[in-house]
């Protein structure tokens, strides 16, 4: 069977805060890695692989040096990668962003199950996954939480169904996206790491695509558009308690009586 | 070409703007300038740019006809028919988006004998609630759930879609929104109407350290997901006005591809998001003895105890004692931190409390923004103090 797994690079700090006086970003280290929840992605293809015959393909959409995901994926033992690179692909949203992909899985040809890690760590929407899945008309399901068994033709598996657990079934073609209960991600291996180096990344322009109109990616492909980002500001009167030990904890304790938090003792 | 558009000439390749950019989007590709493929669009580079060579190129796209939209949609979250309380945060806030625009609320409800459940939504001011019940609604399945959705959408053309960012509700809106085309802000914690019906969409970003504001200005209905315990519940009306209407299901909707198995009701789990007291530990709390402290507090406030998120990496506490962005969001009666620094990603996830009061032995804790009682006290002071005093066992010594 064909796994395709979704991956993006993120950036591996969060130390992103914005300068008071110019109202700039200002990042310290920007160093990227795989989203840490496609690595459960990752690793439920692999656990499938080791039951029945299979073959993984990493997707990824991204600047060129998104390369270097590709290269971590093959070194957790991917067969095959396909970066999405293109200028016109630049400012999209989810929308977007999922219609791009699922013309690249269109354009790498056949796939039974596609898999996505739950969210990413730098957007954190959840739904490029279920909007793939739309795009390229197949099932899907969220939150899966373990895998039951798989097949040539179906995968079943447990479901987080907000107050229910279901245990379902569906047929490929279909997409999962996996939470980070399913399976413990494995660490890169030494040979795989070496060997991903040399090993081909395949790049996936507007060309390689069926659909070549731009309106339907990047920012014109975007209904939403972020119009300001700026730093969470709370204003609010704040009462000070700066005396000793003692005295602070009877401040607070005649607070808490005044909010009656606590009885009067009599 | 639309988007950010640079103008090589007048470029100093200062490469201000790469090392602005949050996204690693710029790059420097053969001595030149471009904008990549990780563009989101937020426009920082132009700000930064000393030659103003940076500028937005927008896109000239078809405007829909707004007025055809009216009203704001409420999907019914609900297991069985009870419904889930994140459904009556959503109609408090789109009661209030509604009266901006002087617009209705409407309520989608989806599911299985659930015609008589419907009438309590009504009792909030809700101008309709449109329910879809058949047998084979009863679970969710989202293939089902997206069909049924689609055909309300087409019969009440709201202006607005809310959906609670439940794993269902995340699961569900992203399809119904691609099959509109339109845009989708997830976990929404700010919502404002602006006059022209436009949808002001606040969430946080990059890991809750900036939040972006976000407006689908082009394409209608505007869908965004809201988190529990992020909005207010309203009030019930006095008189109600509303409706029942009942939506037809035609099985062209109900051929799902996902056979259900086997549903079983989750076992009960401690919910922290549902306590009106808790009392946080926070990395301030170095052992076991201080660990009782804050375990003793919350027990004689009627309370629990909840964490930052080293606590639980640390193996503390349970995952589902962690309040933050990655974690649960809490808005409690009352909240008491002890020796939490209050970073931004805890603070998201707590902010909304009623009261806060946060106890850490710095002065110059970020907390103490947050908080409204801040006391600068060693916990393994004050804790036992305070224990006490409330205890009964020393009385008014000072
Ligand atoms: C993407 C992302 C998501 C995250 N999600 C979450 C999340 O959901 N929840 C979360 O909590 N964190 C989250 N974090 C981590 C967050 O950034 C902070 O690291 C964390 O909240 C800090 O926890 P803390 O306040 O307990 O510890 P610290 O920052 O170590 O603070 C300890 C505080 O205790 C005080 N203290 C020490 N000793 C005493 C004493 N004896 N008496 C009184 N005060 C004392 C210190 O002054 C200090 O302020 C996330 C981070 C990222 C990047």
């Amino acid at each position: 069977m064909k796994i395709i797994v979704c991956i993006k690079q993120v950036p591996d700090t969060q130390k992103v805060k914005v300068d008071d006086k110019t109202g700039v970003l200002i990042r310290d280290g920007i160093d990227t890695k795989m989203n840490p929840f496609d690595l459960y992605a990752l690793e439920t293809a692999m656990k499938i692989k080791e039951q029945i015959n299979a073959e993984i393909t990493v997707i990824t959409m991204g600047p060129p040096s998104a390369k270097e995901v590709i290269k971590e994926a093959y070194a957790l033992g991917a067969d095959s990668g396909y970066l999405l690179t293109d200028r016109k692909f630049a400012g999209a949203d989810v929308l977007a962003t999922s219609f791009t992909l699922a013309q690249g899985i269109t354009a790498i040809g056949g796939y039974d199950l596609i898999i996505c890690g739950k969210q990413t760590t730098d957007g954190d929407t959840a739904q490029v996954g279920p909007a793939i899945a739309e795009h390229l008309a197949i099932p899907h399901v969220s939150w899966v939480v373990k895998i039951k068994d798989v097949c040539d033709k179906s995968i079943t598996f447990m479901e987080d169904m907000l107050d229910d657990i279901a245990i379902a079934k569906m047929n490929y073609p279909c997409l999962i996206t996996v939470d980070k209960d399913v399976f413990q991600p494995r660490l890169p291996s030494y040979r795989l790491k070496q060997q991903a180096e040399t090993k081909t990344i395949n790049i996936l322009t507007l060309e390689d695509l069926a659909q070549k109109d731009s309106e339907h990616y990047g920012l014109s492909g975007s209904p939403t558009q972020v119009e300001k980002i700026f730093e969470p500001t709370s204003e609010h009167e704040v009462e000070r308690f700066e005396q000793d030990d003692k005295n602070n904890a009877k401040l607070l304790y005649q607070k808490l009586k005044e909010l009656k938090y606590v009885k009067e003792l009599s | 070409m639309s988007g950010i558009v640079i103008d090589h000439n007048k470029c100093i390749k200062c490469l201000a703007c790469i090392k602005a950019c949050p996204f690693n989007a710029l790059s420097l590709e053969n001595d030149k300038i471009e904008v990549n493929a990780a563009c989101r669009l937020c426009k920082v580079c132009i700000g930064v740019c000393p030659t103003q060579a940076i500028s937005l190129q927008d896109v000239i796209k078809k405007v829909i006809d707004k007025n055809l939209y009216q009203g704001i949609l409420v999907y019914v979250e609900h297991t069985d028919g009870n419904i889930h309380p994140v459904t009556y945060e959503l109609i408090g806030k789109a009661l209030e988006l509604a009266k901006k625009i002087d617009q209705q609320v409407y309520c989608l409800f989806i599911g299985e004998n659930i015609k008589e459940k419907a009438n309590v939504l009504l009792e909030y001011g809700v101008a309709k609630v449109l329910v879809y019940d058949h047998l084979d609604l009863r679970y969710f399945r989202v293939d089902n759930y997206a069909n049924v959705f689609e055909s309300a959408i087409k019969k009440l053309m709201p202006n607005t879609v809310l959906v609670g960012a439940t794993t269902t509700g995340r699961s569900l809106a992203p399809r119904v929104a691609v099959r509109f085309k339109t845009g989708l802000t997830a976990d929404t914690t700010i919502l404002q109407m602006r006059e022209n019906t436009d949808l002001v969409q606040i969430r946080p970003a990059f890991g809750g350290n900036i939040m972006a504001q976000i407006l689908t200005t082009k394409t209608r209905p505007q869908f965004a997901t809201v988190r529990y315990k992020v909005m207010d519940a309203p009030q019930k009306v006095t008189n109600v006005t509303g409706s029942i209407e009942i939506g037809v299901v035609n099985e062209s909707m109900l051929k799902s591809k996902i056979e259900l198995l086997e549903v079983k009701r989750k076992e009960a789990t401690f919910e922290i998001s549902e306590a009106e007291v808790i009392v946080v530990a926070g990395n301030g709390v170095k052992d076991e003895k201080g660990l009782k402290l804050v375990s003793e507090l919350a027990e004689l406030l009627d309370g629990v105890v909840g964490m930052t998120r080293p606590m639980i990496e640390k193996g503390t506490g349970s995952y589902l004692q962690q309040i933050g962005l990655s974690g649960r969001s809490v808005k409690p009666k009352l909240i008491i931190t002890c020796g939490v620094s209050g970073a931004i990603q805890f603070v998201a996830g707590m902010d909304k409390s009623d009261t806060i009061i946060a106890i850490n032995s710095d002065p110059n804790a970020p907390i103490f923004k947050t908080a409204h009682y801040a006391v600068v006290s060693d916990l393994y002071e004050v804790l036992p103090l305070l224990i006490k005093q409330i205890k009964g066992e020393i009385i008014n010594e000072l």
